[in-house]
């Protein structure tokens, strides 16, 4: 966005010339439908761009994270929506990280091929919100497998998975010395599962999502599918954060983009009162903000990203960077609804369809609040909060 | 096999119409600049090609520096490697002087079998390149074709589109050969042909470097203008029965002189 040369140039240009496939009316037709864009997944699987984080050793891109998040926010800037697939590529990073050489060798290669679907990560539950410990899904060890019982809420993507990771208790909350302790993360097989133990139960939402509530009922899972150690579940769960909040944070990011330079046309375009409506500095001012507070989150984006990819500690900047970048795109979403006067509202402007899209950075896929405890506690040094 | 594909970069078709004519003189055009659109479907043949017959595939271009992200989307999609060739010689795209480097160029690349062109190039749109190239090789010259059928015992079998039909007809290799957009569907680049492509080498050629003097323009640039707007009037019809607007409708062709 800056005037400074963009190293990613080309591959921008690239991301942006696959999504050109899928117009506008792509997505308003996908979305009236509540369907999932296959076709559009395909092509993102067979150019490869889900399998950019993919060590080349298992067929995949080994990209950089920066350049991962420049073909996520390419996406929502050519004005889709990254989040039909982003997960594809990162939630094998907790399975890079922490999975055996077996499970590694077994499964990335089929991931980065785009012929096995790991999309899905179920750690939220009805009763237990923000507060991930709390979780009660339950895994028991009996011999060889685990039994799992239990019940996640808005697994998106479930539906379009091969595999899931899941999040479960390993050890009862009462029996560990710390919350934190006694979680597992497991690797389960949807395609062997679902219809034996597993039940998927899609949730209608205002966007659509592809989001569900999955049930697990006696569902037996072999030990070979636990991921690392049993009991380090929430130490991994939280390695893989950074890494989403960057991703989500670039995603922000092209929302942002998008919302803007939609509105600026339109601005220019649009005459009433016999000049431009941009001509008024109450459109002006406005659009002007948005892009500053855009500008500035993308800094702390790329500076989150540069901290990661040098293995420094980042947890805080990429906590900034999605909250700014989450803030930054309802900002220039409002504007360019405000922007669009009565013609946002209408479908065909795809304004409205985004604006609800780009609403969920504030919830998900963690709470603006959540992000501000953190940054009080951990970088400022205030109390505990919650 | 060896295959060199010929690659220009222009601007993007959308945003032609915004060039100036100031900046086709000075020759610094704020476009942005993209492998032409036709020598796509020259590069993904090249591609294919050789796949199918065991062979390397080459991207060459006369160009301004910047004309190597060109090279680049063409080795992202799968060429081999690439080469640019310095255009600082060339003065106004003189034609004939682009052709006589580019067929250095593709000496310069050893025993080369083939070499592939895209139709024309939307910013020039003169379609003749291909045919000083071959002219300056001296080899046969296919073009406007939309499937190479064979290649065996150092001869080419093409088909070509000609007006009202097809033909095929066959070259003794080397030769040069220019397709038409029925020849394939470009892929887009895949994410690690986009990363190998960034990391690829792509040497810079002068005309020294080719051992060649680029010849004298044959052709000057004395005045580049925009064509005037066409102004169009909407004109439409009215009648109570089909019949009459027909009719209407063959009395103002007919006052047009269109027909
Ligand atoms: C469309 C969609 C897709 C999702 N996809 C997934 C997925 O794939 N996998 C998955 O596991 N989860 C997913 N989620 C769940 C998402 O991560 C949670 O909704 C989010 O973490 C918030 O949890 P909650 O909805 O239970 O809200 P709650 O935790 O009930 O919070 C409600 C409100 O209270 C605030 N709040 C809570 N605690 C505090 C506190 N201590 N201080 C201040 N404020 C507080 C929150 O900020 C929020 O505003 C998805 C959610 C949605 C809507
Ligand atoms: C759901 C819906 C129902 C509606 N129902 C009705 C109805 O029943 N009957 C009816 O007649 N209309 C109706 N409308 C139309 C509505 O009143 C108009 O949308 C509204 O008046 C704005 O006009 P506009 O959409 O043309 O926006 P524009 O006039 O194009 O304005 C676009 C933007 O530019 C701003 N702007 C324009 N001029 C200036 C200026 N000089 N200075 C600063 N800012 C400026 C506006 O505030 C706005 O933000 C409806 C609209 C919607 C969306």
């Amino acid at each position: 966005m800056s005037n400074l040369p963009d190293p990613h140039a080309s591959l921008r240009r690239h991301v942006h010339n696959l999504c050109a496939q899928f117009p506008n009316t792509y997505w308003q037709q996908i979305d009236a439908e509540n369907a999932y864009p296959e076709a559009f997944v395909q092509a993102m699987t067979d150019a490869g761009y889900l399998a950019a984080l993919i060590p080349e050793a298992y067929g995949g891109g080994e990209s950089t994270l920066t350049e991962a998040s420049v073909i996520l926010e390419e996406i929502n800037h050519s004005g889709g929506n990254a989040a039909v697939c982003h997960a594809q590529m990162y939630i094998m990073g907790t399975l890079l990280r922490h999975g055996s050489p077996e499970q590694k060798a077994h499964y990335l290669p089929s991931i980065a091929a785009g012929k096995l679907r790991l999309q899905a990560f179920g750690v939220t539950e009805p009763d237990a919100g923000s507060d991930t410990t709390r979780i009660r899904t339950s895994a028991v060890r009996q011999g060889d497998h685990y039994l799992i019982n239990g019940q996640k809420i808005w697994t998106s993507r479930v539906a379009h998975s091969d595999l899931m990771l899941l999040l479960a208790r390993t050890t009862p909350l009462e029996q560990v010395e710390k919350r934190t302790h006694g979680l597992s993360i497991f690797l389960i097989d949807l395609r062997a599962t679902v219809g034996n133990g597993v039940t998927i139960q899609p949730i209608p939402t205002m966007i659509n999502h592809h989001t569900a509530q999955v049930f697990f009922d006696n569902v037996q899972v072999p030990i070979e599918n636990r991921i690392g150690e049993e009991g380090q579940g929430f130490r991994y769960l939280l390695e893989s954060l950074n890494a989403e909040r960057i991703l989500i944070a670039a995603e922000c990011i092209g929302d942002g983009r998008w919302f803007i330079e939609r509105a600026v046309n339109y601005a220019n375009e649009r005459i009433v009162f016999d000049r431009p409506i941009g001509q008024n500095q109450g459109i002006q001012f406005p659009l002007a903000r948005a892009h500053v507070n855009l500008r500035a989150a993308d800094l702390m984006r790329h500076q989150a990203a540069t901290l990661f990819e040098q293995q420094q500690p980042c947890g805080a900047e990429a906590n900034m960077a999605k909250l700014l970048a989450a803030d930054a795109a309802w900002e220039a979403a409002n504007v360019a609804l405000q922007t669009f006067g009565g013609f946002g509202f209408a479908r065909e402007y795809d304004i409205e369809r985004k604006f609800r899209e780009t609403r969920l950075y504030q919830v998900a896929p963690i709470s603006t609040n959540l992000i501000l405890s953190h940054i009080a506690q951990h970088e400022l040094g205030l109390p505990r909060s919650y | 096999m060896k295959i060199v594909v010929l690659i220009k970069q222009t601007p993007d078709t959308a945003e032609l119409p915004k060039v100036a004519a100031e900046e086709v003189k000075s020759g610094t055009i704020k476009a942005t600049m993209v492998i032409n659109p036709w020598d796509e479907f020259a590069a993904e043949e090249a591609i294919q090609l050789a796949e199918r017959f065991n062979g390397d595939a080459i991207a060459l271009s006369v160009g301004a520096p910047g004309a190597v992200d060109a090279l680049k989307h063409a080795v992202a999609m799968g060429v081999g490697s690439a080469a640019l060739v310095d255009n600082a010689s060339l003065r106004d795209g003189d034609i004939w002087a682009t052709a006589a480097l580019l067929a250095a160029a593709v000496k310069a690349q050893g025993a080369v079998d083939l070499v592939l062109t895209g139709k024309q190039s939307v910013d020039d749109n003169s379609g003749t390149v291909f045919v000083g190239v071959a002219g300056k090789l001296h080899w046969p010259l296919l073009t406007n074709v939309i499937k190479v059928r064979e290649i065996a015992d150092g001869v080419v079998t093409v088909e070509r589109l000609v007006e009202g039909g097809q033909e095929t007809v066959s070259a003794p290799l080397p030769a040069v050969i220019s397709v038409a957009k029925e020849i394939n569907e470009p892929r887009y680049p895949s994410f690690m042909g986009i990363r190998k492509a960034n990391k690829a080498s792509i040497p810079t050629l002068s005309a020294g470097d080719l051992g060649v003097v680029t010849p004298a323009n044959k052709t000057q640039w004395t005045n580049i203008r925009k064509p005037e707007v066409r102004r169009t009037q909407v004109n439409i019809i009215g009648g109570a029965t089909v019949q009459e607007k027909a009719a209407k409708l063959v009395d103002a062709l007919l006052a047009e002189k269109v027909i």
